[in-house]
């Protein structure tokens, strides 16, 4: 990697400070997607702002009918975490999938979702739990948080502090692995939650989408078959050597008539 | 013949589960590996790669990168050329048709002229530390016009083809035949059926656990060069680039390869940079170290197979194997690596034969030049190319004469008493019983309840298939007047050198090389046992040309058959020694002396000496027969093996293909391999384990992609898929033994057996799977995409082979 300024700061005001005296200072959480990027040399920061001495960024909290998931959270975390597991497994047991065990102890789910990577997990969840996207300065749904591939809607030098996810009925998911990265090659997320039926999908775009015509089907009729006739048209899907464009389409029915299933 | 060898061995000899004595210190992270050792006054090195397939290098600009902070010396061919070093050599000279020499052009250090792959090192550049030389090669510049890129073997072999190299203007390397052509077409001319096969061996990236790293270091008092490094042969190692490369002799080149983290053949050869860090401590009387990053190893360490192969297989009526023709390409990439030639023709057409009686076999191997990363053996080297091709084309066979894929392989089989076999491509086998293994298979796997389980997994949606392989290979390598007379550079003899010290307990010094195998152990083992000392009374020494008379190293699974048979020698001779001793000291005559259990007793007497009472009187000749013989108590013994061995069995697989997706589960897999005496169990076992777990690898997601440009899109694991723990499933290992009878020990190796026999059983699976969707054959490997294609006959579905 090359040479980098390194700071700690304590709070999130600090940081954003930070953040906005340089343009070329980039945040870093559990460092499982920047670090590598460095080490690559493919990004090239002035400065790296260490999100991880910033304890309003910790924690997990019940908020009325939503659960709150502080940025710095790790994917550990969400898998384990009590209030997650009772409120919505379906988001702890996608966080249990995620890259592996050391990836889960050290990235997190505010790295994750301001990366946005297409074949990241979260997004899928974000999108069909009808999430907000907590910053340093305004809530985002999710709805506009995802904007492209690896792009959001913060700006240059804004914090993902948290998430908001309303509690669902049910929810559920699935997903079939990338043969050799292991990240999603197409996932599925389901929920039936108080702002109605969303259904996100995630690997098989340049970007997490959600797939409305399978929203409308279970919004009718809740059920395996409800999602197995909706065909999800291949155009611009991803196309790679590990999987074509009418494989990730065909992927996206199989993964969601399996997440629903697995929403029970 | 079927030996029953003793279950239980107390003592920690021959056949005893001993724990594996290096295990300690590799999981407790006290391994010494080359990158973990740290030289006085180091530098750090860096390797500029070429970014192009092929291009022609018009300039490069140093005097900018050398300007930089750190920067101690920037080389490039030019430097490298007025030291006057030659290049990196190949090892082994196939003679094609007519007596036609292969085509080997040079394979400079640094690229001269023009780069050949992408990743084919341009500057070497060496710095105070590891990140300054890393700044500095990006301050390097380099004028380049690109060439057309030869990414594969059809874009090469093209008519009217650009020129790789100017040595070979058709890129070919040689055109070699093997086996007896005209009684072959005869054989099809009365044919009642032919089958015809074409696929592809894929490509795979041999991605050892630990990179390579080399670290070069030099005494002016004595003149003396040191090289450590990641390599699984240090004396050959010496021998290449010493006399080769560096032109230093080998009284003051000392290479040592201390732990090593796997190998599978990518750290047998003699590579550049090795050349390049014992050269540049020299220049810079520094020592100079260079470790690659695991993704640069993706484009600077040996890939393994990429064969395309045409094969005919001619049948009688009763199902019985009259002729085979076979046609190779065989990719090299884009310089000869080390073994290069000799992986699709010796050690791979010589095994057409398989387990089979086939009485006429002709086959043909072109080697082609690409501009792509140099291809070398892998983990069982061409053995596994035609196992696979010979197995899946014996299920095709099967399929096509409508006979049962057991029965078409009995009927074929050589049998036990057909030995020693001769086949008509050179080998001739010692020793196997193909039914034994196959029977023992069967039932461990439970064949007979296969279609069973077949129908309970079609209640479930998903689609179960079996397959078998029964194969054999030849390892041991190698008889050196055979492989001499074959164009092999070198002898393949192994040594041994066994120190006996005062008090009893025994160094040995082996020159063959552990980097995964457990020799400490094994070889304990094996000296343990015949000198009748305890084990942890032996210690043993590999992977030093400053302690070691010599060696060979460690491939082609020889460790055991030849550098053991080389202990067995050099502890026969302390043996006879010892007993000249105790007879002296027991006032008998030689002849009467016995030594069995760690005693040496007069014959009928109970009259004995221990083998440390003995050892210790070759030290302390007070009472001692001087005027005969000389003190002291070690010998040493060179062995060069009489044949090649031939482990072989039978590997049985069981998939589950979901045909929503596409993906492929191995849910069962059984093996039954003959790997002659066993040492160590547990050691076999694990063999055997690692080499089915590549095997899977490679029938099911291992794949090497160039695009139309030479560049690697499966450059990195984000793209090249690895086996995994979720990858394989629990397996079933089992030995059944025939003795190899040519070697002391009658062992035959097991490093490669479970690479070698597992990916047709596994692909055989696959295509059974999918037997209710009309499919021929499927190429490997069998991901979820191209299942799915299949299944779904979609956009991506493949071809099937002509009939
Ligand atoms: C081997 C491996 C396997 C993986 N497998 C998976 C997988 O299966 N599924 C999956 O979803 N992910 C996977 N990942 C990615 C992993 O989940 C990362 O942790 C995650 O994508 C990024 O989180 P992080 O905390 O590590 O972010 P970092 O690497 O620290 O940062 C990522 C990016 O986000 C920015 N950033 C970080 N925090 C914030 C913030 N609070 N506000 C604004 N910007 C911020 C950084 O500047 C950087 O650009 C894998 C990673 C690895 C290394």
């Amino acid at each position: 990697m090359y040479d980098f300024q390194y700071h700690k700061p304590a709070t999130i005001a600090d940081a954003v400070k930070l953040l906005a005296a340089d343009p070329e200072a980039r945040p870093v959480s559990g460092g499982m997607t920047l670090l590598p990027a460095l080490k690559h040399r493919l990004n090239k920061p002035t400065s790296l702002i260490d999100l991880s001495g910033i304890a309003e960024l910790r924690g997990v909290r019940r908020e009325g009918d939503a659960i709150v998931i502080g940025g710095m959270t790790t994917h550990y975390e969400v898998a384990t975490h009590p209030q997650i597991l009772a409120a919505i497994p379906a988001l702890a047991r996608m966080a249990a999938t995620i890259g592996d065990t050391q990836v889960r102890n050290r990235g997190t789910i505010g790295g994750s979702l301001a990366n946005n990577d297409p074949a990241a997990d979260y997004p899928a969840a974000a999108l069909a739990l009808r999430a907000t996207i907590i910053t340093d300065r305004r809530r985002i749904p999710a709805d506009e948080f995802f904007l492209g591939m690896f792009t959001t809607a913060l700006e240059a030098d804004e914090l993902v502090t948290g998430i908001s996810f309303p509690i669902p009925e049910k929810a559920g998911y699935a997903k079939l692995r990338n043969p050799a990265s292991r990240y999603s090659m197409t996932g599925v997320f389901v929920a039936k939650g108080p702002h109605g039926v969303g259904v996100g999908v995630n690997g098989a775009g340049p970007c997490a989408f959600r797939q409305a015509e399978m929203e409308a089907a279970l919004s009718a009729n809740w059920s395996v078959d409800a999602v197995a006739n909706v065909k999800q048209s291949p155009d611009d899907l991803n196309s790679d050597i590990h999987g074509s464009a009418a494989y990730r389409a065909n992927l996206v029915t199989v993964m969601a008539k399996r997440a629903v299933a697995d929403a029970g | 013949m079927n030996v029953t060898l003793p279950s239980a061995v107390s003592s920690g000899g021959i056949g005893a589960r001993v724990r594996r004595k290096e295990d300690l210190r590799f999981l407790s992270g006290r391994g010494q590996y080359t990158d973990d050792l740290v030289r006085p006054n180091q530098l750090h090195s860096w390797i500029l790669r070429s970014p192009h397939a092929h291009a022609r290098i018009n300039s490069i600009d140093t005097a900018a990168a050398m300007a930089m902070p750190g920067v101690v010396a920037i080389y490039t061919a030019r430097d490298i050329e007025a030291a006057g070093l030659g290049g990196v050599p190949c090892g082994w000279q196939v003679t094609g048709k007519g007596g036609k020499v292969m085509a080997e052009p040079a394979h400079p250090v640094l690229a001269s002229g023009k780069v050949r792959h992408v990743g084919d090192p341009v500057a070497f550049i060496v710095a105070e530390t590891r990140a300054q030389a890393r700044d500095a090669a990006e301050a390097v510049e380099v004028g380049y016009t690109s060439l057309p890129a030869l990414p594969d073997l059809r874009a090469a072999t093209a008519p009217g083809a650009p020129s790789l190299h100017d040595e070979a203007p058709d890129n070919i390397c040689f055109d070699w035949e093997i086996g007896d052509k005209a009684a072959t077409d005869a054989a099809f001319a009365r044919a009642h059926k032919v089958v015809r096969f074409e696929t592809t061996n894929n490509r795979l990236v041999p991605n050892a656990m630990e990179p390579r790293a080399a670290i070069g270091d030099y005494d002016p008092n004595s003149g003396e060069h040191t090289l450590f490094t990641t390599s699984q042969n240090p004396h050959v190692i010496r021998l290449l680039m010493g006399a080769f490369v560096l032109k230093v002799p080998e009284h003051k080149l000392r290479v040592v390869a201390p732990d090593v983290g796997g190998g599978f053949g990518s750290k047998i050869y003699h590579y550049a940079e090795e050349a390049l860090v014992t050269w540049a401590a020299a220049q810079l009387k520094r020592p100079v170290r260079w470790t690659c990053e695991r993704s640069e190893s993706f484009l600077s360490d040996a890939h393994g197979r990429d064969h395309v192969t045409t094969a005919e297989l001619a049948l009688d009526s009763d199902g019985r194997f009259l002729g085979l023709r076979v046609e190779t390409l065989a990719n090299m990439g884009a310089y000869l690596s080390t073994f290069a030639p000799a992986v699709p023709t010796y050690l791979s057409a010589t095994l057409l034969a398989g387990v089979y009686t086939t009485p006429a076999i002709h086959g043909q191997v072109k080697a082609v030049f690409t501009s792509t990363v140099p291809v070398d053996a892998y983990r069982g080297a061409g053995r596994p190319e035609t196992t696979y091709l010979l197995e899946r084309l014996v299920d095709v066979a099967a399929r096509e004469m409508g006979m049962d894929r057991l029965e078409i392989r009995r009927r074929n089989f050589i049998q036990p008493d057909q030995f020693p076999y001769q086949t008509p491509v050179a080998l001739q086998y010692d020793s196997g019983d193909y039914e034994a293994t196959l029977r023992q298979a069967l039932e461990a796997a439970d064949y007979a309840g296969f279609e069973a389980r077949r129908a309970e997994a079609k209640g479930r949606g998903m689609l179960r298939g079996i397959g078998v392989s029964t194969y054999l290979e030849a390892c041991g390598i190698a008889p050196s007047k055979l492989v001499g007379q074959l164009g092999a550079r070198a002898g393949l003899y192994e040594v041994a050198n066994i120190r006996v010290h005062p008090t009893g307990s025994v160094t040995v010094f082996t020159g063959t090389h552990s980097h995964g195998q457990g020799h400490e152990t094994s070889f304990a083992q094996l000296v343990a046992e015949q000198l009748g000392v305890p084990i942890d009374m032996v210690e043993i020494v590999h992977g030093d040309t400053g302690k070691i008379p010599f060696g060979m190293g460690t491939y082609g699974s020889r460790s055991l058959a030849v550098g053991g048979s080389a202990m067995v020698r050099a502890m026969d001779k302390i043996i006879a020694k010892g007993k000249k001793i105790a007879a002296h000291l027991m006032e008998a005559s030689v002849e009467d002396i016995e030594f069995a259990d760690g005693r040496f007793r007069v014959a009928g007497t109970d009259r004995s000496k221990a083998f440390a009472e003995i050892s210790m009187a070759a030290y302390v000749p007070h009472d001692y027969p001087i005027e005969e013989l000389e003190p002291g108590l070690e010998e040493t013994a060179f062995y060069d093996p009489k044949n090649f061995t031939y482990p072989g069995g039978c590997h049985i697989c069981e998939v589950e293909i979901d045909p929503e997706t596409g993906g492929v589960e191995v849910v069962k897999f059984t093996a039954c391999d003959d790997v002659g005496r066993v040492i160590n169990p547990m050691i076999v076992e694990g063999q055997i384990q690692g080499g089915v777990a590549q095997g899977i690898g490679q029938a099911l997601i291992e794949n090497t992609v160039y695009d139309g440009e030479g560049q690697l899109l499966t450059a990195s694991f984000n793209d090249y898929a690895m086996p995994r723990a979720a990858t394989v499933p629990d397996f079933t290992v089992l030995t059944s033994t025939t003795l190899c009878t040519h070697n002391p020990l009658g062992v035959k190796g097991c490093g490669e057996v479970g690479a070698i026999g597992s990916p047709p059983a596994v692909m055989n699976a696959v295509v059974d799977a999918l037997r209710d969707y009309g499919v021929r054959h499927v190429e490997m490997p069998a991901t979820p995409l191209k299942i799915w294609s299949i299944i779904h006959g979609g956009g991506d579905a493949l071809p099937q082979a002509a009939e």
